[in-house]
């Protein structure tokens, strides 16, 4: 057993650093991409909406059932060719591993986020809508004012823990050769060949950014309980 | 589209065999992983609702730990920093497993133990969500504590979460893949050498990612096979909670529902 030296991480603590933010900036992205396009997929299911409610749950049953690695794989190799089509003259257009990532966890994540909402619209109470109507809402301000807001406020700890598994499958970039936290410490590994101390420390910083965001939901849970949700 | 699978390879196979040989590691991690992670996971989730506290404390320890670092964090940690830990001759011995092996354990006990902690939450809701008096009446009858857990709770349990533990199924499936980033050819590893090697990207992941849906259909029908055949007459049948939709903080919540149905 060699010995343990993380005066290392003196010097490395810059590099992870660079590599943590990149890790949480996606993490946002791909939060607010997917909660906006997960409402807007949850909405087309909930009202029906002939063959686009089709394609969408089509997308989701087939995002949801193949691993996150090679969702990533086809995204890296698809959006050039799909971007090309789009705006180019047919040929691939590159845009490089960060955006595919980027792209990519937002409509992977889409797909989860419109799942809660989905099962969250069921659970708002039918009174809510009669009410809605009673007061000449339209459809629009009735959803925007009354039905999302609690959809939200209902789903918001299932929403936030799976914010904190889109944060650790953030790490799945390392396939992207992209510099995450992961990232950052194995290729500083490599360079300085502490590897044992890149990891662990690596696995410590993720356990307690993903422990303590866990504790929050758990006493935000605890604060606001829901109460008259499953009517 | 699917022709040049059955091309000949720089080895003599076929490309589709390539795929074939990936998929038979991808079934072996998650077949053999899910009954490690079954074992531990039921272990740990009884010891979450014990009332010795340093076993309560432990289990929480385990499921903190496992369940807040990433899947490729661990399986770097169990493929890398684990031979480098352990004295010196474990650790060689360790490092000269031959390649398809030293690659397989690692990730075997990775997703074995991280799938675990998952399962643990599962076994604690359901336990929870088993009504009161079935413990009263357990002591009443002069059971002890190992008696209670062993005929009472645990079986009980188990049947009240076989709903939730479809998407855990699911998900150690899907983890498999995370294998390739310490060097086994499984399934998806496959498909982008194939890709690699014949530049017919789209049929290369096609082909994989058709075998995955396969591989989730078949996990999702025989999970609802099972919870057909060990429902517990008059809890509702689970609908909701059957869905992998669910993220997983559902389904806590959906066991506990059916329990409050089982007390009816």
């Amino acid at each position: 057993m060699n010995s343990l030296d993380f005066s290392i991480l003196l010097q490395a603590w810059p590099y992870l650093w660079s590599g943590l933010l990149f890790s949480l900036a996606l993490t946002a992205a791909a939060f607010v991409i997917g909660m906006l396009l997960g409402t807007c997929f949850a909405l087309v299911q909930h009202f029906e909406v002939p063959v686009i409610a089709r394609i969408v749950r089509a997308y989701i049953a087939l995002i949801r059932s193949i691993p996150l690695i090679l969702v990533l794989f086809w995204f890296f190799f698809l959006v050039p060719i799909v971007l090309g089509h789009l705006y180019g003259n047919g040929r691939p257009i590159p845009i490089g591993a960060t955006w595919t990532a980027f792209i990519t966890f937002g409509l992977f994540e889409a797909a989860y986020y419109s799942e809660i909402i989905r099962v969250g619209l069921r659970a708002v109470n039918k009174g809510q809508f009669e009410a809605c109507q009673a007061l000449a809402l339209s459809t629009f301000d009735t959803y925007r004012c009354v039905i999302l807001p609690q959809v939200i406020r209902v789903a918001s700890p299932i929403i936030l823990s799976q914010t904190i598994i889109l944060f650790q499958d953030t790490s799945l970039v390392y396939v992207l050769s992209l510099t995450d936290l992961l990232g950052a410490a194995s290729k500083l590994a490599q360079l300085n060949g502490r590897l044992v101390e890149m990891y662990l420390v690596v696995a410590v910083v993720y356990l307690a950014i993903s422990s303590a965001a866990s504790q929050c939901v758990a006493s935000l849970r605890r604060r606001y309980p829901l109460t008259g949700a499953h009517k | 589209m699917f022709g040049v699978l059955f091309e000949q390879t720089a080895d003599g196979q076929r490309y589709v065999d390539w795929l074939l040989s990936g998929l038979g590691w991808t079934l072996a991690l998650a077949f053999f992983g899910w009954w490690i992670a079954f074992a531990v996971g039921v272990v740990v989730g009884i010891g979450r609702t014990v009332q010795n506290r340093l076993v309560a404390a432990l289990a929480r320890l385990y499921v903190e730990i496992f369940r807040n670092i990433p899947v490729l964090v661990q399986m770097f940690l169990w493929y890398f920093v684990l031979p480098e830990i352990l004295p010196t001759s474990l650790g060689d011995s360790i490092k000269q497993i031959p390649p398809p092996w030293g690659s397989f354990f690692p990730a075997l006990l990775c997703l074995g133990l991280y799938t675990a902690a998952r399962i643990a939450e599962q076994v604690r809701a359901g336990i929870e969500a088993l009504p009161k008096g079935q413990t009263e009446a357990a002591s009443a009858l002069g059971l002890g504590g190992y008696l209670t857990y062993r005929h009472i709770i645990v079986p009980q349990a188990l049947r009240l979460i076989v709903p939730s533990l479809t998407s855990e199924v699911m998900g150690i499936y899907k983890n498999t893949s995370v294998a390739l980033t310490i060097g086994l050819m499984e399934l998806t590893a496959q498909a982008r050498q194939i890709s690699e090697a014949t530049f017919q990207t789209f049929t290369a992941f096609g082909a994989a990612t058709l075998i995955y849906l396969a591989l989730a259909l078949i996990a999702y029908q025989s999970m609802m096979l099972i919870d057909r055949a060990v429902r517990i007459p008059g809890s509702t049948p689970a609908k909701d909670a059957i869905e992998p939709a669910l993220a997983d903080d559902v389904q806590p919540g959906a066991a506990l529902h059916q329990g409050m149905e089982v007390v009816k």
